[in-house]
């Protein structure tokens, strides 16, 4: 990991009305950084991870992503970045291999490049002797493992994942993981979100949202060292509900 | 006496055997957690339970009855909270008490003794169209709506999926809360550690119970020394490492500590340390941990491949 930055946002706002859904959120993704992104159901994660990948225009503020501005590039933006979310929309009527390569061409990868990286990818996820079934009759994780490779495919600056394992069994979950740490390794940053906080301790930072603004920044670490607890779930717990919050 | 038996119960789905051959019986005001991942067979169980579904093999017996043949029954005293939010998103969170308290014979009024700690919360929204709740509203109005006509036995598949970790803790203290009103729960989720909030378990994978006990049981039914490893130079590196290692029976990332097993009985604190600085690591710190259950279902996943 290094100091470049891959993502940035000033005061990073989208209002619906009177409604601000995001408000004022500045923060930075570091190249090679695992960044998770969490917050309670409605805190304004889908609506920034959306002005983010260049689905949608903010009201105000500024921000952008792989050098590019989320007002006024927006389709730059989708270029050159990679995106999949738990219900990821890869085709069941395709074999592996053919979702493979439609994803790549749309992405405009060159025929050359489409053999060539997608065979290396098969081969590296172990499934050569099956990238010819029909996705419908392959495991949920190896579902996963593909699209996950499909989003990178285009070797982008950054993937966002969109809880990527919901659902999915502790094994898996942790094999999709190791995915994950490897493209990290590999210089790719990782933007994700997710509802399991075991993984958020897998981040090296995240940032909890609530009520549309950032209310936790930090390193795991950090955060727990702050709010005097031992484990991530509690952290959130302060975060989202306040210091004094009890369960009754 | 069991108000839910069920001895060798199958589903098929064509191919896909959806359930294989279970067995388990779950007793009187008991909360009883169906864990596993997507595919486990959670809510085909569930619906042959609740007579929306037929089994393919075995006996199934809900409150005494038969669910194939007393479905009637069963339906009149059971409650249902499918996964997927089932009300009606025109009506309003008033109206749509009010058609499922109709349909069953009764009121909100005559309900509200069992509903008010969970209506309350929403009542605020009475005139709100339910399409048009947040996450959580939508929950707790379809809670209610399961809740109307006082069931003996409630069924929540899947309550808190995709529900933030608060919210989920706060969805937990109401199903605790409904216990004070002899109401049997069965419910799934595929968090592990919700078992620890049931009074018994069972850890279901691939249409298999793997076990069921009582959460303390299970999470203590590791059958290996269990150890928490973390180095200065990260976990990746480290499980690299650990898989290339001789001695090695299995390792997995926990939180910011990765959980590991060794192929050796005795004590291998100072051996494994001493090997992990030859290659290179520092700050390494070796404990001997408890297991909890996300350990035991890993462990016995793996036993059932085999």
């Amino acid at each position: 990991m290094n100091s470049e930055k891959i993502i940035e946002t000033t005061k990073l706002t989208k209002a619906f009305g009177s409604f601000k859904a995001v408000n004022e959120i500045t923060f930075d993704v570091k190249k090679g950084e695992i960044f998770g992104f969490l917050g309670a159901n409605g805190a304004g994660k889908s609506t920034a991870m959306k002005m983010l990948t260049g689905l949608l225009s903010p009201t105000s503020g500024e921000a952008t992503v792989a050098g590019f501005d989320v007002f006024t590039q927006q389709e730059k933006i989708k270029k050159n970045i990679g995106y999949m979310s738990q219900k990821f929309s890869l085709y069941d009527d395709l074999s592996l291999l053919e979702n493979i390569k439609f994803f790549g061409g749309i992405y405009g990868l060159s025929k050359e490049q489409l053999n060539e990286r997608g065979t290396a990818m098969i081969e590296r996820l172990g499934l050569a002797d099956v990238s010819h079934k029909l996705l419908k009759e392959v495991p949920l994780g190896w579902k996963q493992k593909i699209a996950f490779s499909v989003a990178t495919l285009h070797q982008p600056k950054i993937v966002f994942l969109d809880e990527p394992t919901g659902g999915v069994d502790p094994i898996t979950r942790r094999q999709f993981w190791e995915m994950i740490y490897e493209a990290a390794d590999n210089g790719t940053t990782v933007f994700v979100t997710t509802h399991y906080m075991d993984e958020a301790e897998y981040c090296n930072r995240i940032s909890m949202m609530v009520d549309g603004r950032i209310a936790g920044y930090g390193s795991p670490k950090e955060l727990k060292a702050d709010f005097k607890t031992e484990n991530m779930d509690e952290v959130f717990v302060k975060i989202a509900r306040g210091e004094n919050y009890k369960l009754q | 006496m069991a108000v839910i038996e069920v001895k060798n119960l199958s589903k098929n789905y064509g191919e896909v055997e959806a359930l294989k051959s279970i067995s388990f019986e779950v007793n009187q005001n008991e909360i009883f957690g169906l864990i596993g991942p997507d595919g486990a067979g959670k809510s085909t169980l569930i619906r042959i339970l609740n007579s929306l579904i037929l089994a393919d093999k075995g006996e199934v017996s809900v409150m005494g009855k038969d669910p194939n043949k007393q479905y009637q029954y069963i339906r009149n005293h059971i409650g249902y909270m499918p996964g997927r939010f089932s009300l009606y998103e025109d009506l309003s969170v008033k109206e749509n008490l009010e058609f499922f308290a109709t349909i069953f014979g009764t009121t909100i009024k005559k309900s509200y003794n069992l509903i008010k700690d969970i209506y309350q919360q929403i009542e605020p929204f009475n005139d709100r169209k339910a399409g048009a709740l947040s996450g959580g509203m939508k929950q707790k109005l379809a809670l209610c709506a399961a809740l109307i006509h006082y069931p003996k036995v409630l069924f929540l598949d899947e309550p808190t999926t995709g529900v933030d970790p608060v919210s989920r803790k706060e969805f937990w203290q109401i199903i605790k809360g409904l216990h004070q009103h002899n109401i049997t729960i069965i419910v799934s989720t595929p968090y592990m550690d919700e078992a620890d909030l049931c009074d018994r378990v069972a850890l279901m994978n691939e249409g298999e119970i793997l076990r069921i006990d009582t959460p303390q049981n299970v999470a203590n039914s590791f059958d290996k020394p269990l150890y928490a490893l973390e180095a200065k130079e990260g976990n990746y590196k480290l499980i690299k490492a650990l898989r290339a290692y001789s001695f090695l029976d299995s390792v997995f990332p926990f939180g910011e500590k990765l959980h590991y097993t060794d192929k050796r009985e005795n004590d291998i604190k100072a051996e494994l340390k001493k090997h992990l600085t030859e290659e290179g690591f520092s700050d390494i710190s070796i404990e001997k941990i408890a297991s909890n259950t996300e350990d035991v279902f890993i462990r016995l996943m793996n036993n059932q491949k085999q």
